[in-house]
């Protein structure tokens, strides 16, 4: 359990402490990494690198922005299995679905519900 | 042209400050007319807080000298918004002759400069010069949303909110607006808008050799020589750039953007930035000192940098002007 | 003479601390993955198959990042940690609340809908398109050659 844990913690601290190493000591601004570390995702995954990742460290693999490049990724390469080429357009978005809803939905609500303030 | 515009008989008859909150947490903030605690000034928008902080200033102004709004022969000032309409909303109900301005954060200098121009040349009794700038509706339209959880670097600098307004008049006064140095614009070469200070800092260096070139003067005639915004860092590259000629402004040379906050104690990294910094601090630091006697001169350069957010994504590089003016107690 | 400036300029200036932010980056991200984590074993617990634990344990981290950005706690998290906030999926949903709460008084359509996507947009994009792409290659590799 608690060695569980720590995996998850390593595995996903690092990848932050990545970006943060690239943020700070190159001119990359948080949208170009979070550019970069989605389309890295995607990469990783179609050369079979990062399910391993994923299996040695379920949400320290998933949860970051790479793990949103994982899933597209997989979620691809399965509606290709299924639809063929077609799959290639309808596999990413649907396997990301709940994610990008969720994000548009509650972001809505919560723009309805709150007002920007100076800190 | 290379001018100083000497002014005849142009006096400052009045002055307030409005500021936000996070320059009342700062070292000045006893000096201010007003400190508003809600960032929002009791308005629902950004762009509305800062107009109606434009209107509170300028009232604040007319009630300090018992004038009415009529009686202004012309406004002139501006702000960092697009198409400047925080000022030209903060004074639309008054219906008095308006000039809007634009220096980025040089403004201040360029309102004393237009308005002293027309009240020196006869063409206006009286000039009211301002410039304004919110930490909000700048950051709206120049960066991040406010709620958005990003790091910036420590060159970065923090826009000041606050709204400074002076009444020039033509006759003999306590304060006379001297005389003053339209800017050059000068392109350092910098695309980091994180960096403005070192855009900035150029400019500024210029303008204080053409300055005092021109004008005959000597450091040593002004108590203070303060430049707008350069903020630390561009205070710093400002005093190398100026060389052998560093050695004799440096016990009085300082930064509206390093006075207006506590640099250690406040998260402000590089220091204030704005047309309100120099502005504020001019209409609530150096001139009632001026007035009561503690200063006999005062050499202000606010600083700008042009730019915008499409010309940086388009990484054109950001250029820096600096405007000079000098006030001085007569008597 | 300028670039001798501009190099000079950069040189000078200070830079972020960057070992201790990446040690915080360290910290936080990876306590943010265990609450992910956590999360996902709560919803398996509660009779979930783990792939829908896994979606809803996103989607309950992105609720969450929504609330603490719109109490305004996230961009003091973020301050603090950095990519720590940013890279996991909270960053993403920071992203996308915190322009549609700023631009609101612009009204539901140009405001809130129209700049929600203003910082997210590119990790969409550019995820879909790379996410394309590789379905094309492995289609073409795996069932025509």
């Amino acid at each position: 359990m608690f060695i569980e844990y720590l995996k998850v913690f390593l595995v996903g601290g690092i990848i932050c402490a990545i970006a943060q190493v690239l943020i700070d000591k190159t001119a990359m601004t948080g949208a170009r990494i979070l550019v970069s570390f989605v389309v890295a995702g995607v990469v990783l995954t179609g050369i079979g690198v990062y399910q391993r990742l994923v299996d040695f460290a379920s949400a320290g693999a998933t949860v970051p922005i790479v793990g949103f490049g994982y899933t597209l990724a997989t979620a691809t390469k399965e509606a290709v299995d299924k639809e063929g080429l077609l799959g290639a357009l309808t596999g990413g978005l649907t396997g990301t679905a709940a994610g990008i809803t969720a994000a548009v939905v509650f972001a809505f609500i919560w723009s309805l519900v709150f007002k920007s303030k100076q800190k | 042209m290379n001018k100083i515009f000497a002014f005849d008989n142009v006096c400052i008859n009045g002055f307030a400050s409005v500021v936000g909150k996070t320059e009342k947490a700062g070292p000045l903030s006893y000096c201010f007319d007003m400190c508003e605690e809600d960032e929002y000034f009791g308005k629902d928008t950004w762009e509305e807080a800062e107009s109606e902080m434009v209107h509170r200033c300028i009232n604040i102004l007319l009630n300090k000298t018992g004038r009415a709004p009529d009686s202004l022969n012309l406004i002139c000032g501006g702000d960092l918004l697009n198409q400047c309409v925080a000022s030209s909303f903060g004074v639309k109900e008054w219906g008095v002759p308006y000039l809007g301005l634009y220096g980025a954060c040089s403004t201040f200098g360029e309102a004393m400069l237009v308005g002293g121009g027309m009240v020196s040349g006869g063409f206006a009794k009286n000039a009211l010069g301002f410039a304004s700038s919110h930490f909000c509706s700048a950051e709206k339209q120049y960066r991040f949303p406010l709620e958005y959880g990003g790091q910036r670097t420590p060159t970065a600098q923090n826009t000041v909110t606050g709204c400074g307004a002076v009444l020039l008049e033509k006759g003999q006064g306590k304060i006379m607006l001297k005389d003053g140095l339209v800017g050059r614009i000068v392109d350092a070469g910098i695309t980091d808008v994180n960096n403005m200070g070192a855009a900035m800092a150029k400019a500024a260096a210029d303008t204080l050799r053409r300055y005092f070139a021109l004008s005959g003067k000597s450091p040593s005639d002004f108590d203070i020589i303060a430049t707008g915004d350069l903020g630390r860092e561009g205070y710093e590259l400002c005093c190398e750039l100026l060389g052998d000629a560093y050695e004799k402004i440096k016990d009085r040379y300082t930064d509206c953007g390093m006075m207006i906050f506590d640099m250690e104690g406040q998260d402000v990294h590089s220091g204030g930035s704005g047309c309100g910094c120099s502005a504020s601090v001019t209409a609530g630091y150096f001139l009632p000192r001026l007035k009561k006697g503690e200063l006999k001169r005062v050499l202000l350069v606010p600083t700008g940098a042009l730019m915008n957010p499409t010309t940086v994504f388009q990484g054109q590089s950001i250029a820096g002007i600096a405007h000079a003016i000098c006030f001085e107690r007569q008597g | 003479m300028n670039d001798s400036y501009k190099k000079y300029v950069e040189d000078r200036a200070k830079r972020s601390p960057c070992f201790v932010n990446t040690l915080k980056a360290l910290c936080v991200g990876g306590l943010i993955c265990c609450v992910g984590k956590a999360i996902t074993e709560l919803y398996t617990f509660m009779g979930a198959e783990l792939k829908n634990a896994q979606t809803l344990s996103t989607v309950t981290l992105v609720f969450i990042a929504g609330l603490l950005t719109g109490i305004g706690w996230f961009s003091a998290m973020g301050k603090f940690s950095g990519a720590g906030t940013l890279v996991p999926i909270t960053g993403f949903a920071n992203a996308i609340a915190s322009p549609a709460i700023e631009n609101k008084t612009e009204g539901l359509i140009y405001g809130t809908c129209a700049k929600m996507f203003v910082i997210a947009g590119p990790v969409i994009v550019f995820g879909t398109l790379a996410s394309s792409l590789y379905g094309v290659i492995y289609y073409v590799v795996e069932k025509v050659m």
